[in-house]
């Protein structure tokens, strides 16, 4: 119960800043070229001035700037994003729709990200300064040095174009319909390159921090005395190593929920996925400012609920958390 | 000179130095082997690297040199990661220093703006400013450097919040210095070699964030820059991949030089935590 107290006192904290970031973006926005009703208009394919006039009074567009965020502020307590002109449609709506591809290509990529970061990284803590270790390291620089969009590209043209494999865009097969497992393997294999291609970073990131983490605990005093015990190595390793090497590992995923989030605009854009990322990407491109402060909102809620779930899970792992605060 | 010489014992920072000097040479020689706009026409569009000896690496969908681009490229990617390196660092220092020394309620408020800055996405925040500010190569600079500073500012209060009781700060503020010659003159000398290191880190991520941005066509589209050209060979990746392909190389060539020689600074600075 203490641990939920204490996320959850960490939660109340992030009101604050939650509510900051979403007063300076709306300030931020108002500094914009055009607002919505000019983007509505041109869809419409232009309009008098009158028409205009009206349709900015109907969206209280004409109101004081302080107002607006006022009102804004207001609907989205009751979690009103207001309307997206260029959807027809609720922003609330549009973002709802979009939101599960994201949440599965981020779940997916962070998986494979923290699975074979910690493998990596204990086979190159294992076999310090020899091969294994240089051979890791370097692919791990090389990574870390990749643009995700680039590896993405060149991962359609030898997976797709030439070896044909793996389906080079899309959640799905389009051209038939499929269902249950099917739908789900499919689903899977449509995942697998925009997968490898945000991962691909963090892997980097994860398989560095991993190592160093080992060889930091692998010279404390406890570890000493459990090979005095006459353990094996391997058991030293699992039992006693990897729990406490782990905990940078877990406040990483917390402190790169973000960028992976930023990532994921990239790599929608090259697979053509149906996400938050890309419609981050054409809400720019379309002047869509509504939907824009929608996803920066809804994004913001996201990091913020991942880091609650990295609180819980790093009390889990630690338990001297328990004692402090 | 240890230094120097605890740099240079190391072969990766070695390497990376090398790879850096390469693209700097690239960047400063691209007037001299291309003295024409790389931007304008050129050739037949499509031509395959090698395959004419006029362009050794080829000619992108509307005929342009891709060697051409890739050298005038360096400039662009090397002021990018330069200026806004230097914007966010400067920015993240001041806001550290302030709030480190002074502690309080300053330093609520100011890591409570850098929570906001980094709870929210950064390539989000990104997007957002060049919708706003437009995407010449000046805004897009800028805008790089306001979404990089939450690190270093993190960084630099971590140092402050070590360094501002020790005792040569105390002499000096027994000596009546004024706060600003004590921030600046006295506590930042020493805290800075940690923050110098990462601005390494900071460079490479501007360089890949531009990058990406170019890729989705929202920076400016009158330079020639890695991402552009990334983005323009994306129409024709089926058969001509090699007009995505080499300034990918290029992108990737860049960062990890920067990388391995952040890393060997920091190796060289602190020879304790070697193979970390």
């Amino acid at each position: 119960m203490h641990i939920l107290r204490l996320a959850g006192r960490r939660l109340a904290a992030s009101i604050p800043t939650l509510i900051l970031i979403l007063v300076g973006v709306f300030l931020l926005l108002q500094l914009a070229p055009g607002d919505t009703v000019d983007a509505m208009m041109a869809q419409m394919g232009g309009g008098d001035a009158r028409t205009a006039e009206d349709l900015r009074r109907f969206y209280g567009l004409d109101l004081s700037v302080t107002a607006q965020l006022g009102n804004y502020l207001w609907r989205l307590i009751r979690f009103d994003l207001g309307f997206s002109a260029i959807y027809g449609k609720p922003v609330a709506q549009v973002i709802a729709e979009r939101l599960p591809a994201t949440i599965l290509l981020m779940t997916a990529s962070l998986s494979f990200a923290f699975f074979f970061g910690i493998v990596f990284g204990v086979i190159a803590a294992r076999g310090v300064n020899r091969w294994p270790d240089t051979l890791i390291s370097t692919l791990g620089l090389i990574f870390y040095a990749t643009p995700s969009f680039w590896f993405g590209l060149m991962a359609i043209v030898v997976f797709s174009i030439y070896l044909q494999w793996l389906p080079a865009g899309g959640l799905s097969d389009i051209t038939q319909v499929k269902e249950g497992i099917w739908l789900v393997l499919d689903t899977a294999r449509h995942l697998v390159l925009p997968t490898l291609t945000l991962g691909l970073i963090f892997l980097a990131i994860y398989l560095r921090i991993m190592r160093a983490s080992m060889l930091e605990v692998l010279t404390l005093d406890f570890v000493r005395t459990a090979r005095a015990k006459g353990l094996d190595e391997t058991r030293v390793v699992v039992r006693h190593v990897l729990r406490n090497a782990l905990l940078p590992m877990v406040t990483l995923i917390g402190l790169q929920a973000g960028t992976m989030l930023g990532g994921s605009v990239v790599v929608e854009s090259v697979f053509s996925l149906p996400g938050l990322g890309r419609l981050a990407y054409e809400s720019v491109v379309q002047r869509d400012l509504n939907t824009l402060l929608g996803i920066i909102f809804v994004s913001a809620l996201l990091v913020i609920a991942v880091n609650f779930v990295v609180d819980l899970v790093y009390a889990r792992l630690d338990p001297r958390i328990k004692t402090e605060g | 000179m240890a230094f120097v010489r605890a740099y240079f014992r190391s072969p990766p920072a070695v390497i990376g130095l090398f790879l850096l000097l390469c693209v700097i040479a690239m960047a400063v020689s691209a007037g001299w082997f291309f003295p024409r706009d790389p931007l304008a026409l050129a050739g037949r569009p499509l031509v395959w690297p090698f395959a004419n000896p006029r362009f050794p690496l080829g000619t992108d969908n509307s005929g342009r040199d891709i060697a051409a681009q890739i050298f005038y490229g360096a400039r662009i990617s090397l002021l990018i990661g330069g200026v806004a390196t230097v914007i966010a660092v400067i920015i993240g220092i001041v806001i550290g220093a302030v709030s480190g020394y002074y502690g309080g309620w300053v330093d609520n408020v100011l890591m409570r703006i850098t929570e906001a800055f980094q709870t929210l996405p950064n390539f989000l925040l990104l997007l957002v400013l060049v919708a706003v500010f437009g995407s010449n190569i000046t805004t897009v600079i800028i805008a790089i450097g306001i979404v990089s500073w939450p690190a270093p500012a993190r960084l630099t209060r971590a140092e402050f919040l070590s360094l501002r009781n020790r005792e040569f700060v105390q002499a000096g503020r027994t000596l009546g210095l004024k706060d600003m010659k004590l921030i600046f003159g006295e506590i930042l000398p020493n805290a800075l070699p940690p923050v110098i290191v990462y601005a390494s880190v900071v460079m490479a991520v501007s360089i890949l964030l531009e990058s990406a941005l170019a890729f989705l066509r929202l920076s400016d589209p009158n330079v020639a820059s890695w991402g552009n050209l990334i983005g323009l060979g994306r129409d024709v990746l089926r058969v001509q991949w090699y007009v995505s392909a080499i300034p990918g190389i290029a992108i990737l060539v860049t960062v990890l030089a920067v990388s391995l020689v952040g890393q060997g600074l920091n190796d060289a600075l602190n020879p304790r935590l070697k193979g970390r």
